[in-house]
Formats: structure tokens, sequence, C-alpha cells
């Protein structure tokens, strides 16, 4: 009786069982267990909240149209990951192409990103704790991250923050595991060389500071 | 092994080196090589911690029920196949479920790509009922301008033009200049745009098709769907072997000759309405 009524409790596989079946109201047991997860990697791939929640429930719409195709040994939790980032790379695509016809280029040019972080620290030291206070400098995180191609950007958020791996990033990208392992290079490199200036120096003053400690 | 690059360190540190032995080796033996994998591994470190200070807002406890809410009116349920006739009834209680319960509205049938496909369609059927009665012989039967033959002939001569543009975009994309091997890039920006903007147009058209009980089309439609949407989800910049692998896709369905076939049907099925099938006819011979 318990697996009838949708309980909390009940694993993905029942839930997905019983949605299969024609039980609509199953299916919300998926969605209010994922929805969570689906929407931190969803706002690290758009960047903000409004694309991010457009994205969760988008992904949620397309993994029920879909769901028929949904192996049963698979986790739910993943394919909605690859079906949010893949719709997502849609969305941010079509977005930046809009943006691009409307605003001028230089505001996101990655020297510019370089420049103003290397304005963030005259001093040369910022310890790690000063970075995470740094509100600016967040900012400028946020704009390396940005200036990744969508593509670049699921591929390092997907594998950094959220452990997938490079078959299931591939999968998102509708890519092979060579290009998408490429991928995850050139975001990786690209990120250094924007960042440099500022995260070589606070590694430098965590070295300092270990060294001191030991 | 000769030294690892970079490419093949930073592979080695995600754990996803193909020759993660060797190189576990070569660093064991190499004082330059472990030098640099450590100052790599130490920028990386500071690097990720770095972005880690990027905070995700809290959506709230209530999020997932707040997610449900805004999709539960859009799901369909999932009917039972049915067999025979009943099953093109199904078909039909899902279109119309779907557009009145919001699920076109969901998945952004008035964003500005969608909104112009079908002020097009839209448009076709005023012209296409005009040129209907400008055209139509006193012995043609009343009963075929009936609605429903309105919106079949409107939707013939649409596809007709879908098939041709998409025809077009696809035999260039087949003919495009690349080495097998080349390393070189290739932009296929343009065709991926054009392949974005015929996916919304396809996704109306076989809908609609759907509706008006023509399966033929409306298979062909979804096999074309799988094919722009292959080439729409393509880099913007390709080399020789991902180019290859595109025209694999559209040569292994046979979707060029399946849309060259239909689009053919399609020009007989409108020679019964001459004012309509000129535009048609013209479009296809540019292909």
């Amino acid at each position: 009786m318990t697996e009838r009524t949708g309980s909390p409790l009940e694993g993905d596989a029942g839930a997905i069982e019983r949605t299969l079946a024609g039980d609509r109201d199953a299916y919300r047991v998926l969605v209010e267990r994922h929805s969570a997860s689906v929407f931190r990697l969803a706002y690290r791939l758009t960047g903000n909240q409004h694309d991010a929640e457009e994205v969760v429930q988008e992904a949620f719409l397309r993994a029920y149209q879909k769901l028929e195709q949904f192996e049963a040994r698979a986790n739910f939790g993943t394919w909605v990951y690859r079906i949010a980032a893949n719709y997502s790379i849609d969305r941010m695509r079509q977005k930046r192409t809009e943006d691009a016809r409307r605003e001028e280029p230089s505001s996101r040019a990655p020297e510019s990103v370089e420049r103003s972080v290397m304005n963030l620290v005259p001093d040369g030291r910022p310890s790690p704790e000063r970075l995470a206070q740094n509100v600016e400098l967040r900012k400028q995180l946020a704009r390396a991250l940005d200036s990744l191609t969508q593509a670049e950007r699921t591929a390092f958020v997907m594998r950094h923050w959220h452990g997938c791996g490079i078959e299931e990033i591939a999968a998102a990208l509708e890519s092979n595991s060579g290009a998408t392992k490429n991928t995850v290079f050139r975001a990786v490199q690209k990120l250094r060389t924007l960042l440099a200036p500022v995260v070589g120096q606070a590694a430098g003053a965590r070295a300092m500071g270990s060294k001191g400690v030991a | 092994m000769t030294h690892p690059s970079g490419e093949e360190l930073i592979a080695y540190r995600e754990g996803e080196a193909a020759e993660s032995a060797a190189v576990a080796e070569h660093l064991r033996e190499c004082d330059g090589c472990r030098a640099k994998f450590a100052r790599l591994n130490e920028e990386l470190t500071a690097l990720f911690a770095a972005l880690d200070t990027l905070e995700v807002p809290d959506p709230g406890g209530d999020y997932g029920q707040r997610v449900w809410k805004e999709v539960a009116p859009k799901l369909q349920p999932k009917l039972q196949p049915l067999r025979g006739d009943a099953s093109r009834d199904v078909e039909r209680v899902r279109w119309r479920q779907g557009l009145f319960a919001g699920q076109l509205f969901g998945e952004g049938l008035f964003t500005p790509r969608r909104f112009a496909a079908f002020a097009g369609v839209a448009a076709l059927v005023v012209v296409a009922f005009f040129a209907g009665r400008g055209v139509r012989r006193p012995d043609v039967p009343v009963a075929n301008n009936s609605p429903v033959n309105m919106r079949e002939k409107v939707l013939l001569l649409a596809v007709g033009e879908h098939l041709g543009r998409s025809e077009m975009m696809l035999t260039e994309l087949s003919n495009t200049e690349g080495k097998k091997s080349g390393a070189q890039l290739i932009d296929i920006s343009i065709e991926q745009k054009r392949a974005e903007d015929l996916l919304s147009e396809n996704r109306l058209y076989r809908q609609t098709a759907m509706e008006l009980g023509d399966g033929r089309i409306a298979n062909v439609l979804d096999d074309l769907e799988r094919v722009l949407l292959d080439v729409a989800h393509s880099p913007d910049e390709v080399n020789g072997a991902q180019l290859q692998a595109i025209r694999e896709r559209i040569e292994t369905g046979g979707i060029l000759f399946k849309v060259r076939v239909v689009g053919e049907e399609l020009e007989e099925r409108q020679r019964a309405t001459p004012a309509e099938s000129g535009k048609l006819q013209n479009n296809r011979k540019k292909v």
C-alpha cells in the first residue's frame, strides 16, 4: 500500500515504474527528490537564478516525455542531469547569440577579465579567506566562467562540481569521450590563464602560510 | 615514455589519462616532470578553491514542491497503447491536451522563433484560403474546401517548403569542404543556426501532421528532427573527423532520400491546387 501512495521513501525505480504505468502523480516523488540538485547544476551552468529555474522545469518535462527511453539500470538523477545540461547548452547558446546582437563585445572580452582580476590584488598577497569575502572577486570568477563556451562550461561544471564521468558529460554534450576530454582540458586551460594572476598569488600565500605553521 | 604534456598531466590528475600507469611511472623517475606536476597540482587546487567560493543560492526547502506545481499541469497522462483507429484518437487527444494544458506553452511556443513559425503557418492559412477561393473550379466538390481539407493543403504547402529548405541545408553541409583526418577547424555556424531555426518549424509541422493523422509525413519529420538536432547541437567549428561524423549521420538514416521522396509526393498532391503549388515547385528547383 505504501508504494502506491508515492511516499518520499519510495525508490526512484518504483516511482518510474508507476509513472510509466499511467500514474502521473508518481512522478512527483522524482521531481521533489531531485529538483534541488538539478537546480545547483543549472545555476552553475547558466550563472543566474531565472535561467536555472527554467532549465530545471524543462529538464523534468523532457525527462517525463522521454521516460520510456530511460534504462532501468541507470541512475535517474544522473539522467536528468544530462537532460538539464543538454537543454542549458541550447538555451544559453541562443541567449548569447541574441545578447551578442544587442551588446558591445568589449565587456565580455577575456583580456578585460584578466586586467580587472589583476587590479583586485594590488598588494599581491590575498589570503584564501579574503578571496572568499571579496564580492567583486567573485564577480570576476563568474565572468571567467562566462568567457567559456557553453560546452566548455558544461563539461567543467559537470566534472568539477558534480563529479560526473567523462562518458556522462559526453552524452550531455552529444559528443564522444575523446572530444569531451579535450573540452574539459580547454576549459581548465582557459580558467588557468584568466585567473592565474589571482589564483597564483593565492596559492603562493597559502604555501607561505603552511610553511610558517610547519 | 616521453615527458608528458600539460594536457596529459591534467588528464592524469583527473584520473582520465589513457596511460595513467605510464605517467605515474615517469613521474617517479623524472624530477623535472615531478616538479612540474606538483606546481600544476598546486595551481589547480588553488583555482578550484577560488571557484568554490562562487555560491549557489539556496532555492528553499519547498523548492521541489514548487517545481512540481509548475510542471504537473504540463504533463500528459501516459496512456496505455491502444489498437487500431483508437490509437490515432489517443494521439489527437494528446495533441489537444498538450495544447490546452499548456505543454506547448511550457516548451516555449511563444518564443520569437516559434512564434514566427506559427505566424508563418497562420499566414499560409489565410493565403491558401483566398488562393483556394480564387482558383476553385466549378466541378470541385464543396467538401474539398472544408476546414480539415484546407488545413491539409496548407500543411502540404508548408511542409513542402520546409523540406526544401532542410534538404538544401543538409546538402550544403554534406558538400562542405574538409579533409577527413584534417585538424583544421571548419566553421559550420551558419548551418548550425539554420538547423536550429528549422528544428523549431519541424516540431510544429510534425505535431500538426500528427493531428491531421498524416503518419507518413509525421514519420519523415520525426527522422528529420533527429538529424537537425545533431547539427544544431554540433560545435560552431568542427574538425574534419567531426564533419565526417555529421555527414555519416545524415547518410546513415537516408534522410536526404526520404526528404526528396516525400517532397516529390507532396508536389504530386499539391498539383490539385496549382496556385499554391507554384511557390513550392519554385522552391524545390533551387535545391
